[in-house]
């Protein structure tokens, strides 16, 4: 349901850049205006949200500990999984964000007659993220010749590595097929596994079908549609440069393909999506396990009611006494 | 235990998630799976507010008229406070790599027992009440109100968390399930819904010193007693001062440890090892308790237990402070006592008077755990341990787990169990060090009325226990934590009849040989050494 409903909501968004653009005329709306507005968003919404972050101390150091302690000399630490300082924590945090560490971890539970529970390696989820993520920072990156003229030569190399295998013409982007066939596994995961189908809200399938769509209408461009490319790195130049311009004859399928780009930006800070910023300041993850050589300071540490030895003495004296224990007062 | 299913009946877990929607599916509260409510005595005790009496299982909970104001208004606060709360709150995308670490989930099927569900219970409300979405499209943005049946079900299943953080391990993001029960947790307690295995041993802590409510005179007939116990067995009268001023060393150890079975025989290893190595400590009838239900509470219950500990050191003068086993207590020693009753200036950097190490790890806390420093004193040989007279035993060690996912001691207890037995068998990867299974009754649910629960709970660790007993013949499973030493054996019984439960310092007392000790016969429990008998006797 929570699917059908995302997907559908996709469509329209589809069906109404269509109709915006062909249908009325509004190229200026889809192609100026409503990407200004959707960075504007996402700029403003991911700043508040960081910030919003921000402001909440980390009252604790409570990072989650994951192998042996630094403790005796003669005991192997495990620096990563359990970090002693800064840097190390930095580290973990670097294997985290650009490994998926944990999600390497990754096990499944089952269980057996006898009863017998069993724990497999499950290492697809890991896999499928780490692909999904990986090439949308590629093809990302390589949008960029849309932005800049010349081209930037990194962006070219980028470019000539992705084509690597040069196959098709025009020669696929290895990243194309990769990013869509990961983004299908995530979708198919969420719709055929019946606990993840359970646990899966409209925020779970509305970004996965947004950026399939948005993955789908540029492979279409690059492969079969054959936009007017050069209308098209004019906008973009203009939009990138504050001086926007409209040209004619630009296919139908940019004007869906960048409102989805625009829908997804706009909608990121309000988002789970926003997982990309808060994993950087997860308390459980960059924090070093140093809590018994450094003194972690809350800053809104409480004044409480505490119950004082002396307190305890008065009420228990007589008794003490007579057990011989020592006191404070006789 | 009358009323729990039978083993085969428990085992037949329907992992199927039902056809209605989580929203719409309410749990039902009954005996073997809920704790009974906080009696409001002891609510009244620690000033906490709206004491009455009620039960989860009544219809009517009593709530305050405005009880709904009272909970949004402690979210808000708690989201300003609390950078975990605030993040963890946002950044779930529901991958579901959760989902089967949980073992009240493994054991249950129960779906609202993924750990990514049990958040959820709170996120909805919070996209409710704190996100634009949530308030314009409801339901259709994953957001639903707060109202008393989902209090109801916050109440169910956030006392269905041991605080484990086992989850948080494999969750990408760190997101830990710990912190979002300690947080549900919180704001429950607002508006006096509370359990009273967590309030009533916090009331006889701050009171008494220790949460079994033992008085002065009751801690020192305990430790007299332990003193007659170690003579007969070992033919030494070994020292154990009380509230002695000036010691080099205070002692702090959970109560079970002199209170109960079998945490009694670790006891009775440390005051061993002690007077071997001639330490100068004292204990605390105060500071008679290291274990924290606060933490199972609130920060600030915490905090108020947690703050005798370094009152004590500061009153008695000692130098620094030894720690017994003990599971949350470690948690709350290696990640919250300096920060909330620190800093322990007053107290000098821990050093071994044995060996002369120098703890660099405490530099600050000024607080050494009992299997740092044992392992410390085997590593420089100061100790003679004869290994055999742990023959008896064919031993596994389970990592409690604080000490394994809030600080990670792992090494230490191992080296010191391979130090003083001959026959150690590790659990299946998977079961152990950062991947342990809890006891399935830590954070305050080590109570009769929910077994069913905690033996669902207790499955997965009880069945990798199962594995090595069935395949190395293993009879006693050791572990550092006393809520382990309470529950462990129930859970035993019941999934591996023939397990035993042992403190890591219980075989170090049994290996331990002292000076001048009788021929020792008898092991700290107290039943005969089979083979050092029968040579006694050809």
């Amino acid at each position: 349901m929570n699917a059908l409903f995302s997907l559908v909501a996709v469509v329209v968004l589809m069906l109404l850049a269509l109709f915006g653009t062909y249908g009325a005329g509004l190229q200026y709306l889809f192609g100026v205006i409503i990407p200004y507005i959707a960075i504007v968003t996402f700029l403003v919404g991911f700043v508040l949200r960081v910030v919003r972050w921000a402001r909440s101390p980390v009252p604790f150091r409570i990072p989650t500990t994951c192998g042996q302690q630094k403790s005796l000399p003669w005991i192997k630490h495990h620096e990563l999984e359990n970090p002693s300082n800064g840097f190390s924590a930095f580290l973990r945090m670097a294997l985290e964000i650009l490994f998926f560490r944990s999600l390497f971890r990754n096990t499944k539970a089952d269980l057996k007659s006898g009863p017998k529970l069993v724990y497999g390696s499950n290492k697809w989820l890991w896999l499928g993220g780490l692909v999904f993520h990986w090439s949308l920072l590629v093809v990302f990156i390589r949008h960029f010749r849309f932005f800049t003229e010349p081209v930037p030569f990194g962006i070219n190399l980028l470019e000539e590595l992705d084509s690597f295998f040069q196959v098709g013409l025009p020669i696929i982007y290895i990243t194309d097929i990769l990013l869509l066939g990961a983004l299908t596994y995530l979708v198919g995961r969420r719709l055929l596994d019946a606990r993840l189908r359970y646990i899966s809200l409209n925020a779970d399938y509305f970004p996965l079908f947004l950026i399939l769509g948005i993955g789908c209408t540029g492979a279409w461009m690059r492969y079969f549609a054959k936009v007017d490319i050069v209308g098209v790195k004019q906008l973009s130049l203009g939009l990138f440069n504050l001086h926007p311009v409209v040209p004619e004859g630009i296919g139908a399928f940019f004007y869906i393909h960048l409102f989805l780009v625009s829908v997804l930006i706009a909608y990121f800070p309000f988002s789970k999506l926003m997982h990309m910023g808060g994993i950087f300041l997860s308390p459980t993850r960059n924090l070093a396990n140093n809590n018994r050589v450094k003194r972690h300071v809350n800053p809104w540490n409480p004044v409480v009611k505490i119950h004082t030895y002396e307190e305890y003495e008065d009420e228990f004296r007589e008794v003490m006494k007579e057990a011989g224990m020592p006191l404070e007062k006789e | 235990m009358s009323e729990t299913p039978t083993p085969e009946e428990l085992v037949k877990v329907d992992y199927k998630p039902p056809r209605k929607a989580w929203m719409d599916s309410k749990p039902e509260m009954r005996r073997g799976v809920i704790n009974w409510s906080a009696v409001p005595k002891n609510v009244e005790y620690l000033d906490l507010p709206f004491p009455r009496k009620w039960q989860p299982t009544d219809d009517d909970w009593k709530l305050p008229e405005n009880w709904k104001e009272i909970i949004l208004e402690g979210m808000r606060d708690r989201l300003k406070r609390f950078r975990t709360f605030q993040i963890f709150m946002d950044i779930c995308v529901r991958c579901g790599a959760c989902a089967d670490k949980c073992h009240f989930f493994i054991g249950s099927g129960d779906p609202k027992n993924m750990p990514v569900l049990r958040a959820e219970l709170l996120r909805a409300v919070y996209r409710r009440e704190f996100n634009l979405a949530g308030k314009l499209m409801g339901r259709m943005a994953g957001a639903r109100e707060l109202t008393v049946p989902v209090l109801k079900e916050w109440f169910y299943y956030f006392f269905q968390c041991t605080e484990c953080r086992r989850c948080s391990v494999f969750c990408p993001y760190g997101i830990d399930t710990a912190e979002i029960t300690m947080m549900a947790r919180e704001l429950m307690n607002l508006i006096g819904v509370s359990i009273d295995w967590i309030v009533t041993p916090a009331a006889n802590c701050f009171r008494t010193g220790n949460h079994l409510g033992i008085q002065p005179h009751g801690f020192q007939d305990s430790v007299n007693f332990a003193i007659d116990d170690l003579e007969d067995i070992t033919g030494i009268r070994v020292d154990a001062p009380v509230n002695r001023k000036g010691a080099e060393i205070l002692f702090v150890v959970p109560s079970a440890d002199y209170f109960a079975d079998p945490h009694y025989y670790g006891f009775l290893g440390y005051m061993a090892l002690f007077h071997e190595i001639g330490l100068d400590y004292t204990f605390s009838s105060f500071a008679s308790e290291g274990g924290n239900f606060g933490l199972f509470h609130s920060n600030e219950m915490m905090k108020r237990l947690n703050s005798k500990i370094y009152m004590e050191a500061k009153r008695l003068g000692v130098r620094w402070i030894l720690g017994g086993e003990c599971g949350h207590m470690w948690r709350v020693l290696n990640q919250y006592m300096d920060t909330m009753n620190g800093p322990a200036d007053f107290l000098e950097v821990p050093k071994s008077p044995l060996t002369g190490t120098v703890f660099e790890n405490a530099k600050s806390t000024r607080m050494v755990h009992i299997c740092e420093f044992t392992a410390d004193l085997i590593k420089h040989d100061k100790l003679k341990l004869d290994k055999s007279r742990n023959d008896r035993w064919r031993v596994t060690f389970h990592d409690s787990c604080n000490p394994a996912r809030a600080m990670g001691i792992l090494e230490e207890p191992r080296y010191i169990i391979n130090n003083v037995c001959n026959n150690f068998f590790e659990m299946p990867e998977g079961t152990t060090r950062e991947q342990t299974f809890c006891c399935g009754a830590g954070a305050g649910l080590g109570t009769e009325e929910n077994m069913e629960m905690r033996m669902r709970g207790g499955l997965p660790r009880a069945n990798a226990v199962k594995y090595v007993h069935d395949k190395y013949d293993v009879n006693l499973l050791t572990c550092m934590c006393a809520i382990d030493k309470a529950v462990l054996p129930a859970l035993m019984d019941y999934w591996v009849p023939g397990v035993q439960i042992g403190s890591v310092h219980e075989l170090v007392g049994n290996a331990l040989i002292m000076k001048g000790e009788k021929k020792r016969s008898n092991d700290l429990r107290g039943e005969p050494i089979p083979g050092k008998e029968a040579a006694e006797d050809v």
